[in-house]
């Protein structure tokens, strides 16, 4: 059995919740796999220890897995990723002072006239000589590409007109209070317990920026996805099913109890509670309001890995870092999400199995059914803020009519 | 270190005739403290070791090392290949060491749990002496606080057992050879260790009190 062992490694956030509760509540056993949950505080730490062998996979932030498929600042190892861990489920947070700056209300804010709030306030901090300073998880996270999208669409230009800071998910709350980052986005609980601490209110999901936004995702080396491929599979069903249980009615108080844990998150169960049922609080003291899909699970074939998701992120990658598009690269990177793993491990399964490996990326407004192998695959509002759809074999046109 | 010895060509680097300008990030100040002296005993004296409390990229960027160690589980590592992967506009950009030719040397650090960064164009002949020294240190650091949690048990274990001889000797009337013989004796039947025995004499005498 030491061959269907998965050492798995993982930051304290509640989208790590599948393999936790595949490893807690026997869906790995079921499928003959054991999970070994490794915790750790960096990335970078995380991505190392898979390479190196510590772990057999990873909870990473999707943009991560493309970049070290493409060597950005290290050499190159290819990963894989057969699974998606969730879509959405961050926000961005303000700290107090600017959430009045900006004029937050009670509820949340609306993309387009914060955006055109934050960018006056953006311009006075910046004529007084200190630019505000907003909160990423890292360089190479959907976090960093949502608030960045969401900026240049509403005028304001990121390292110009504001700074962009790598901050922790675990300090988020702490750099709030020290007035380190006037607001962050990050993944639950952090937002949440800034808000319980009373530093810091929400004042966007993620959800508002994309509706179906990529988030984390499982992560293999290639070697380890070629060598191992039976065992690969039924890890897969082992998270499939762990996702159906997630979204499952009346699980969400014992899913938030098991992920409290110290050696999971070590969080109050409250806040993961409040995120698992889309039920936000958004100022201290606040009632939690009910925001729709504010975490994405399950439904729609969420988890399938759709390679023009990879293909988006790829644009933003190359966007921000002002380099050339390059055709080799982006296929690279769509390449390291492999619905071909995806698909053999669910076939014959009660799983949908979308028809397609890549899509039109926010271009739905509301449900249509798609075409599906396996199932039967409904897709959701999708779109972006504004309104933009994202077409995986046009990437040059589309980065050419972005901000 | 078999990896190092294999592949060094020839007798060790003498690190005096270089100048290699070196970072430490390290939680523990004391191993920082531990590596530093390492590093200056072979001859690399130009040294910087960051202050964990302080800011971590304008302590950096004040240093402009060529090379940084820093331990594996440290929270600011993000931050840190963030300020890396900036520093690419920089003429000589810093990345991750990892050479593809020096798997294992690169694997050797990870699991002593130190990683290095370097800028570009530095010869790995004079990286790999530094990063050999750093492995050593970061495992005798591991070693001494393996033995200090000995040493640690070992004190409280003996403590416990003192206390739970005491005990006996005022409950039963016993002598200390005999308070002693008659712990060991019930650790043997029960195969536990002494101080286990010790310890459930201590807990139930504090829950039946003077009883």
């Amino acid at each position: 059995m030491g061959s269907e062992t998965f050492r798995i490694g993982f930051l304290p956030l509640v989208d790590a919740a599948l393999p936790i509760l595949a490893h807690e509540l026997g869906f790995a056993a079921a499928e003959g796999v054991a999970i070994q949950p490794v915790r750790d505080l960096t990335w970078a730490t995380v991505r190392d220890r898979l390479l190196y062998g510590h772990t057999d996979a990873a909870h990473l932030v999707a943009p991560l897995a493309i970049a070290t498929t493409l060597g950005r600042g290290r050499p190159p190892v290819s990963l894989s990723v057969p699974f998606v861990l969730g879509l959405n489920g961050n926000a961005i947070t303000f700290s107090i002072p600017l959430g009045e700056a900006c004029g937050l209300g009670e509820g949340l804010g609306d993309p387009v006239a914060l955006g055109a709030a934050l960018k006056q306030v953006a311009a006075e901090r910046r004529a007084g000589g200190r630019r505000l300073r907003l909160g990423v998880v890292h360089r190479y996270s959907s976090h960093n590409y949502m608030l960045r999208y969401w900026l240049a669409q509403v005028g304001i230009r990121p390292d110009e007109d504001v700074e962009i800071a790598v901050t922790s998910p675990p300090f988020a709350a702490d750099a709030l209070a020290a007035g380190e980052i006037d607001g962050i986005c990050v993944g639950e609980p952090w937002n949440s317990i800034a808000v319980d601490r009373g530093v810091g209110r929400i004042a966007l999901a993620s959800a508002q920026v994309w509706r179906r936004g990529v988030e984390k995702v499982l992560a293999l080396t290639a070697a380890t996805a070629t060598e191992r491929p039976d065992a690969v599979a039924a890890l897969v069903r082992a998270l499939h099913t762990a996702a159906a249980h997630f979204v499952a009615p009346g699980t969400a108080g014992d899913s938030a109890a098991i992920l409290a844990r110290p050696e999971y998150l070590d969080a109050p169960v409250d806040a993961i509670l409040r995120a698992i049922t889309d039920r936000i609080r958004l100022v201290p003291g606040g009632a939690p309001i009910h925001y729709p899909d504010f975490m994405f699970q399950y439904r729609e074939a969420a988890n399938f890995p759709w390679r023009s998701q990879a293909a988006w992120l790829y644009t933003q990658m190359v966007r921000w870092e002002g380099r050339p598009f390059d055709a080799a690269e982006a296929a690279a990177a769509m390449a390291t999400f492999r619905p071909d793993l995806y698909r053999a491990a669910l076939a014959g399964s009660g799983a949908v199995l979308p028809g397609a490996s890549s899509k039109l990326e926010g271009a739905l407004g509301e449900p249509i059914a798609a075409g599906s192998t396996q199932g039967r695959l409904v897709l959701g509002n999708d779109r972006f803020f504004d309104g933009r759809a994202f077409d995986p074999d046009d990437m040059p046109g589309y980065l050419a009519g972005l901000p | 270190m078999a990896a190092f010895d294999r592949d060094w060509p020839g007798p060790a680097p003498d690190c005096r005739s270089s100048s290699v300008r070196i970072a430490i990030i390290d939680t523990s100040t004391t191993r920082a403290a531990i590596i530093s002296e390492g590093l200056r005993e072979a001859g690399l004296t130009d040294l910087a070791v960051i202050d964990p409390a302080g800011p971590l990229v304008a302590q950096v960027e004040a240093a402009a090392p060529e090379v940084v160690l820093i331990n594996l589980e440290n929270p600011s590592r993000d931050l840190l290949e963030d300020f890396f992967a900036m520093s690419r506009a920089l003429a000589r950009p810093i990345a991750m060491f990892v050479d593809q030719s020096d798997a294992a040397a690169t694997m050797a650090a990870v699991d002593a749990g130190v990683s290095a960064y370097v800028v570009d164009g530095l010869a790995k002949q004079r990286i790999q002496p530094i990063l050999e020294l750093a492995i050593r240190r970061f495992q005798a650091f591991s070693r001494l606080q393996a033995e200090l949690a000995e040493a640690k048990t070992a004190l409280a274990d003996r403590q416990v057992i003192d206390r739970a001889k005491a005990i006996l000797m005022k409950r039963r009337g016993l002598d200390e050879p005999a308070a002693y013989a008659l712990l060991r004796g019930h650790a043997m039947q029960s195969n536990r260790r002494i101080a286990e025995v010790a310890e459930a004499i201590v807990t139930s005498d504090a829950v039946m009190g003077g009883l």
